[in-house]
């Protein structure tokens, strides 16, 4: 165990560490401090600052340290979370990191992008006995706080690389998958090459997750601390067109790991839906973050002016599609699904920062069709209102149409958000790769193997449209199968 | 990376550029396209391959300035180098031996025509290659695409060059000439491929169009490229970049095509400031 450091606040939490559990349950929950609704709506600056150094502090102070830690088992990448939580209670806040670090290589991406609410949080006993997982221990703003502390230090220090094995991997696609397995594997001491069909790392990262809700700049230093263990990344490489992944092979990779993500996106199938103004998600956002269509004509990469725009869906891509017109300078924007709020996928941080921030929720609509002017651009969408009825196959309440509420909605720009199918390059390319009926790739759950010899595969490529978190779950999966292949020639 | 070998100005408005890329050059196959990009806070447009030697590791462009992009492109010299450079994108072109080929270049669009007709040239047809262009100056290649077609017709809008017309009334030629025509593979602008289509649906002669929309990643990840394709949604990226030309949409592509007028017209215009 860790000494208590000396200093101001060592007597302040030799007091704390004594605490009993209904002490513990007694402290409030910190809250980060946030850019104000009204402010932050009009640049592409991260929404919430951070603990402070006292925060991060008192909010280890309210985690009971469980023996049959819940919190761990909620994890996808299973970080020993109690562990981790002490040391910056003890403001050791290096071990805190390295102990983040052994099994999650990204802390600064999940810190802010996981639904801790739904995996550590949900089962934390202090959330429980208050009474919601609101009141969990922050777990999650705990994680990025000790990882922007790393960051705030200078260079990271570069995990262990075991030595040279010979052995290559080829991971295509650099994603939170991707990039997981690239640490994971490059730690056993094979040599890793990365290819990414953009211009830039990071995947859904990049193109998809705004700025406001995960600065650029932390991704590309994940891929710098990648790179300074010695991963290559080759950038501008379409695997499937530049290389099949049989060519990988016989170029002397040993080993692959197919990760290239979202495919394409999905439309409703009503009419207007190729008018001028009509955005998938996937383009709005990559125009917005990738391009930095943001800050047109400085970027070259233009955007629609909107006014008033509908985007259609319930998820964190369609709070981002939101939240983002908001910040491009619409007056308008309404999010129109077709469920309640209750049955909405997004994080409930999200949706609440989507409403500070002045986005109309029309709830239990639907979208019939989009109506063009006589330029082909939008002008309309007809709505329709909707009641729950009975549940549905996924458990929830099915919506069913009110006859005769439909109504005309003025906008100009609406943003699909309604998810994505598959990217059919690796397969079309690759047939000996086995795909479901949606053209995800199949594998098998403890390896992530592939039906082809050597090829493994993880992340939305497989799980469909899931999460940075769940890909990073399947990544770190398939490494230690992919390390593991590679030891023992067997598969 | 991505050296430029040479450029050179066809036409005030039009020019070559051959490009180090041994690997795409190697992987290149008739009606695949690349997308670039020249500035770091630039913008990725697609354009397809015209010609290329995997024995010499080059790729060839033909571009017409359109938009801030091609202008700052046109401004690079040999010697300078292509800031990213992505490719080979698309389907290939279908290459079978079918009998008569026409192959219809218009404008800039002869020169992905290019290697269409070498392509369908070498694999036996008899291949008959149309160049439109507005005015003499604008009908380009025409040397190359000799090379690789048995007969090689010419119109001009004005009249400047070959037969005074368009691409359609030479297809009507070679119709009213009693040819039997098997495959016709337009691509140039969208206007000029919509009534190539009307009139080879009129005789029921098979058309392939080339399609070039609005893209942004061009892997078949965000569907700016979509395209309604028998009344399906198709994308241009990876189902394409042919298809099936009295299935196309042309009006809904024509209008979609103009989503950023307005601002690509004030990027221009902050450019020559």
């Amino acid at each position: 165990m860790k000494e208590v450091p000396a200093g101001p606040a060592a007597a302040e939490m030799e007091e704390k560490k004594n605490l009993t559990p209904k002490e513990r349950l007694q402290i409030p929950t910190q809250v980060m401090r946030e850019q104000e609704p009204g402010e932050r709506i009009r640049n592409v600056k991260e929404v919430p600052f951070g603990y402070t150094d006292d925060q991060a502090k008192i909010e280890a102070s309210r985690c009971l340290q469980c023996k049959k830690a819940p919190c761990v088992a909620g994890c996808p990448v299973s970080i020993d979370i109690p562990a981790f939580i002490k040391y910056i209670h003890e403001g050791d806040y290096k071990n805190a990191v390295h102990t983040i670090k052994n099994t999650n290589i990204l802390p600064a991406i999940c810190g802010r992008v996981c639904p801790q609410e739904e995996q550590c949080q949900k089962g934390c006993v202090v959330g429980k006995s208050l009474g919601g997982t609101d009141k969990a221990v922050q777990i999650g703003k705990l994680e990025r706080f000790v990882a922007d502390w790393e960051m705030s230090q200078g260079k990271a220090d570069p995990p262990a690389i075991k030595p040279a094995t010979g052995k290559r991997v080829a991971i295509v696609g650099s994603g939170p998958a991707g990039l997981t397995v690239a640490a994971d594997v490059r730690r056993e001491g094979h040599e890793v090459t990365v290819f990414e069909a953009l211009h830039k790392p990071g995947g859904v990262l990049i193109y998809g997750i705004p700025e406001f809700r995960l600065p650029k700049a932390i991704v590309m230093r994940e891929v710098e601390n990648l790179k300074a263990m010695g991963v290559e990344m080759k950038y501008n490489m379409v695997i499937g067109n530049i290389h099949s992944v049989d060519e990988l092979f016989a170029a002397g990779y040993d080993a692959a790991f197919v990760a290239t993500g979202a495919g394409l996106p999905m439309f409703m199938r009503i009419d207007g839906e190729n008018l001028n103004g009509v955005y998938s998600a996937n383009e709005f956002l990559t125009r917005a973050n990738l391009m930095k269509a943001y800050s047109f004509p400085a970027t070259d990469t233009p955007i629609a002016r909107s006014k008033n725009v509908a985007v259609f869906g319930g998820g964190n891509v369609a709070m981002d599609s939101a939240r983002t017109a908001l910040r491009l300078g619409a007056e308008n924007v309404y999010l129109v699904y077709r469920r309640s709020k209750t049955e909405m996928p997004a994080r409930i941080e999200e949706v609440h920062h989507a409403e500070q921030e002045g986005v109309q929720f029309l709830l239990l609509q639907n979208p019939l069709r989009i109506v063009g002017d006589d330029k082909g651009w939008v002008k309309q969408v007809e709505c329709i209102k909707m009641e729950l009825g009975e549940p549905d196959d996924s458990g929830r309440r099915r919506p069913v149409p009110i006859e005769g509420s439909e109504y005309m909605l003025e906008v100009d720009t609406c943003i699909v958000a309604i998810g994505n199918s598959s990217n059919p390059l690796i397969p079309d390319t690759t047939p000996d790769i086995e795909t479901n009926k949606w053209g995800n790739i199949i594998v098998q759950e403890a390896t992530m193997k592939t039906s082809k010899k050597g090829v493994f595969a993880g992340g939305d490529i497989v799980l469909g449209a899931a999460t940075v978190i769940l890909a990073m779950g399947q990544g770190r999966i398939a490494a230690a199968a992919i390390n593991e292949y590679l030891a023992t020639g067997k598969w | 990376m991505n050296r430029i070998i040479e450029k050179e100005f066809i036409t005030p408005e039009v020019f070559r550029m051959r490009i180090e890329a041994p690997e795409i050059a190697a992987k290149r196959k008739a009606g695949q396209f690349i997308i670039l990009r020249v500035a770091e806070e630039g913008e990725r447009i697609p354009l397809t391959i015209a010609d290329g030697s995997a024995g010499e590791g080059w790729i060839e462009l033909v571009v017409q300035i359109v938009g801030k992009t091609t202008k700052l492109l046109s401004m690079l010299e040999a010697g300078g180098s292509i800031l990213d450079l992505v490719g080979p994108l698309g389907k290939p072109t279908h290459i079978e031996n079918v009998g008569t080929v026409v192959v219809v270049g218009g404008g800039v669009g002869i020169a992905p025509a290019h290697p269409i007709a070498q392509a369908m040239k070498k694999a036996g047809n008899r291949v008959i290659s149309i160049l439109g262009g507005r005015n003499r100056d604008l009908v380009i290649m025409e040397k190359q695409m000799k090379a690789a077609s048995d007969r090689v017709m010419i119109t001009t809008d004005d009249g400047s060059y070959g037969m005074k017309g368009l691409v359609t009334d030479a297809i009507q030629k070679l119709i009213d000439e009693g040819l039997k025509i098997n495959l016709v593979v337009a691509v140039g602008p969208p206007i000029m491929m919509k009534f190539v289509s009307l009139l080879t649906k009129k005789y029921e002669i098979p058309t392939l169009v080339s399609l070039n929309t609005i893209m942004v990643d061009g892997t078949g990840m965000c569907g700016a490229c979509r395209v309604s394709v028998g009344s399906k949604t198709k994308f241009v990226c990876v189902d394409g970049p042919e298809f099936d030309a009295h299935q196309v949409d042309f009006d809904g592509m024509m209008q979609r095509q103009k989503m950023y007028q307005v601002q690509e017209k004030e990027a221009m215009e902050n450019l020559k400031k």
